[in-house]
């Protein structure tokens, strides 16, 4: 089983990645909060919150410097890598042409859309197949099928089927999104410790009290680790899923952008679409973490 | 509440074969009221069977066992469990963990919070109601875990080798503890051990269990004239011990001399 960081949430891998389509169950790690007296532990944590801010953001401040460096001194050619001021004005043409934020919504609606539709069908399904083992045999090499299909390979196959329109980029997201919830909450609900429920039924709890009691509880990390992977493809299935037959979104913007020789733009876009996954990212580990306190070691 | 065995014997269906396997064969045994009884044996003894049989988790494939005359048909909230690996709910914290069974007897929500706050007390453990699992030593979860199991009151409390993972001291006085429990709760105890001296220190009588199939040896009664000072240091705590020593080794030497006679290497017991 593979054990990602909470900072590596699969927001640099690509749908095909191997190697995150495996990872069905992870564990993340939280530290016990450490009790500091008031008054040091402001200083300790202004200082810390300073050192913090440098570590994280050091690697990408040499990353803007090399990509506003080497296009003005024509190291690489500026005409299909813009300096970063450059992207970062074009930028913000676009935000205050309105432009952008038109796209960013629809985005944000398609992503949301199937990201919800997956939680809302997936997690129940991934349930049942957890908790009826025969189930679980019967399904388990279709779900190995799947599972190993990239989900971007069945694009051509949703738009033939559902069309160029909002119901095939939304299904694809929910497609995409689905297996990683889907597998971690069979995994999850299998993985319970088989003395946790010997110890609840030697009291004499039913399978509904049961399954309400102690399955549920000991399963939600491990839901909320696909749920947080599913966050990262719905954002990044979106992109691909716009490029077809869309006309809006932020996929469209670094498509169209290429097609008219807007590079900037291009990268204008591109750039927005990783920090807006950046964040849900961010948000889905903080959400990942309340629900995961006691899971420790 | 008087517990009964009636020659059972528990036999397990063995992959690959047509024999099945005896775990625990023909075993007869009275607990009486408010009785510790402790059952010693090497590992493999069949031990935790009966235990899991005394649950009702399992039952036997022959004989009989019965609570106040009438025989077990699943588990209930008569019996108490603790396990040697505790099998806390590590997203409750300590006091909702001992509201577990509290919530199982449909005990409404206050009383519930108030019994277990008092249970938490009872194994020396207050003010530590909202700390998770994780939060606490080996030993404190031990307790929390008995806190857990007589909180919702059964007449019967089973012990799994409830302290073999614990280091010397915290098993010494988690020992002494429970006896003093025992003492203020007058519960029915049945505490499985492969420790001698553990055996011997807790029970009124050491039921000595030996392997393939697991019997019960023997049932030897255990009676000091003082438990003051170091009790393990007295010279009739070294006769008990020995005695049970004998009981086992001896089935041991019969057992190892049967596997010399096959070519198999001879397997002593710690």
């Amino acid at each position: 089983m593979a054990r990602p960081s909470l900072s590596s949430a699969g927001l640099s891998a690509s749908p095909l990645d191997d190697d995150h389509l495996h990872s069905s169950a992870v564990t993340t790690i939280t530290p016990i909060p450490q009790p500091v007296s008031p008054a040091t532990g402001r200083r300790r944590s202004l200082w810390g919150v300073a050192r913090r801010a440098f570590n994280a953001s050091a690697a990408i401040v040499v990353l803007a410097a090399v990509w506003e460096i080497l296009p003005r001194v024509q190291v690489v050619d500026p005409t299909f890598l813009p300096p970063l001021s450059d992207v970062l004005a074009a930028w913000y043409d676009l935000l205050r042409g309105g432009e952008l934020v038109e796209h960013v919504q629809a985005s944000l609606v398609r992503s949301l859309a199937g990201f919800g539709l997956a939680i809302l069908t997936a997690t129940p399904l991934g349930l049942l197949i957890g908790w009826y083992r025969p189930v679980a045999e019967f399904l388990n090499p279709v779900l190995e099928l799947f599972r190993n299909t990239a989900a971007l390979a069945l694009l051509p196959v949703f738009v033939l089927i559902l069309g160029l329109g909002e119901t095939s980029k939304i299904s694809i997201i929910l497609y995409a999104c689905a297996w990683p919830i889907l597998l971690n909450t069979i995994a999850g609900v299998k993985g319970v410790d088989p003395l946790l429920i010997k110890s609840a039924r030697s009291l004499g709890l039913g399978p509904f009290r049961l399954f309400q009691k102690v399955i549920l509880p000991a399963a939600v990390p491990t839901i909320f680790t696909g749920i947080r992977l599913a966050g990262a493809y719905s954002i990044l299935v979106l992109v691909a899923a716009e490029m077809v037959g869309a006309k809006a979104g932020l996929g469209y913007l670094i498509n169209y952008a290429q097609y008219n020789f807007r590079v900037p733009d291009m990268y204008a876009g591109i750039i927005t679409i990783s920090v807006l996954g950046l964040l849900f990212n961010l948000l889905l580990v903080r959400l990942e973490r309340r629900f995961s306190t006691w899971r420790t070691t | 509440m008087k517990i009964e065995f009636v020659s059972v014997t528990k036999e397990f269906a063995v992959r690959g074969s047509d024999r099945p396997f005896t775990a625990v064969s023909d075993i007869s045994l009275d607990v009486a009221e408010g009785e510790f009884l402790t059952l010693v044996g090497p590992s493999g003894c069949g031990k935790s069977t009966l235990l899991d049989l005394l649950t009702g988790l399992t039952l036997p494939t022959r004989g009989e066992i019965r609570i106040n005359g009438v025989p077990v048909s699943g588990p209930g909230l008569d019996r108490g469990i603790v396990f040697q690996q505790y099998a806390l709910f590590p997203w409750r914290t300590a006091v909702a963990n001992v509201e577990f069974g509290l919530e199982a007897k449909g005990v409404p929500r206050r009383e519930r919070r108030e019994r277990a706050r008092g249970y938490l007390d009872l194994v020396g453990l207050r003010g530590f109601d909202e700390r998770y699992p994780h939060e606490l030593s080996g030993g404190m979860r031990q307790r929390v875990a008995i806190a857990r199991s007589l909180a919702y009151d059964p007449d019967i409390l089973l012990m799994d080798e409830p302290f073999a993972a614990l280091d010397a001291q915290t098993r010494e006085s988690l020992q002494e503890e429970l006896l003093r429990i025992w003492n203020k709760t007058g519960k029915t105890i049945v505490f499985i051990t492969h420790g001698i001296d553990e055996a011997v220190y807790l029970g009124q009588r050491v039921a000595v269990m030996t392997p393939s199939p697991g019997r019960i040896r023997a049932v030897v009664p255990v009676s000091f004239a003082s438990r003051e000072g170091d009790l393990r240091a007295d010279p009739v705590f070294g006769e008990y011990r020995h005695a049970i020593w004998t009981l086992l080794r001896e089935e041991v030497t019969s057992v190892g001399q049967t596997l010399t006679q096959l070519g198999r290497p001879l397997g002593l017991p710690a």
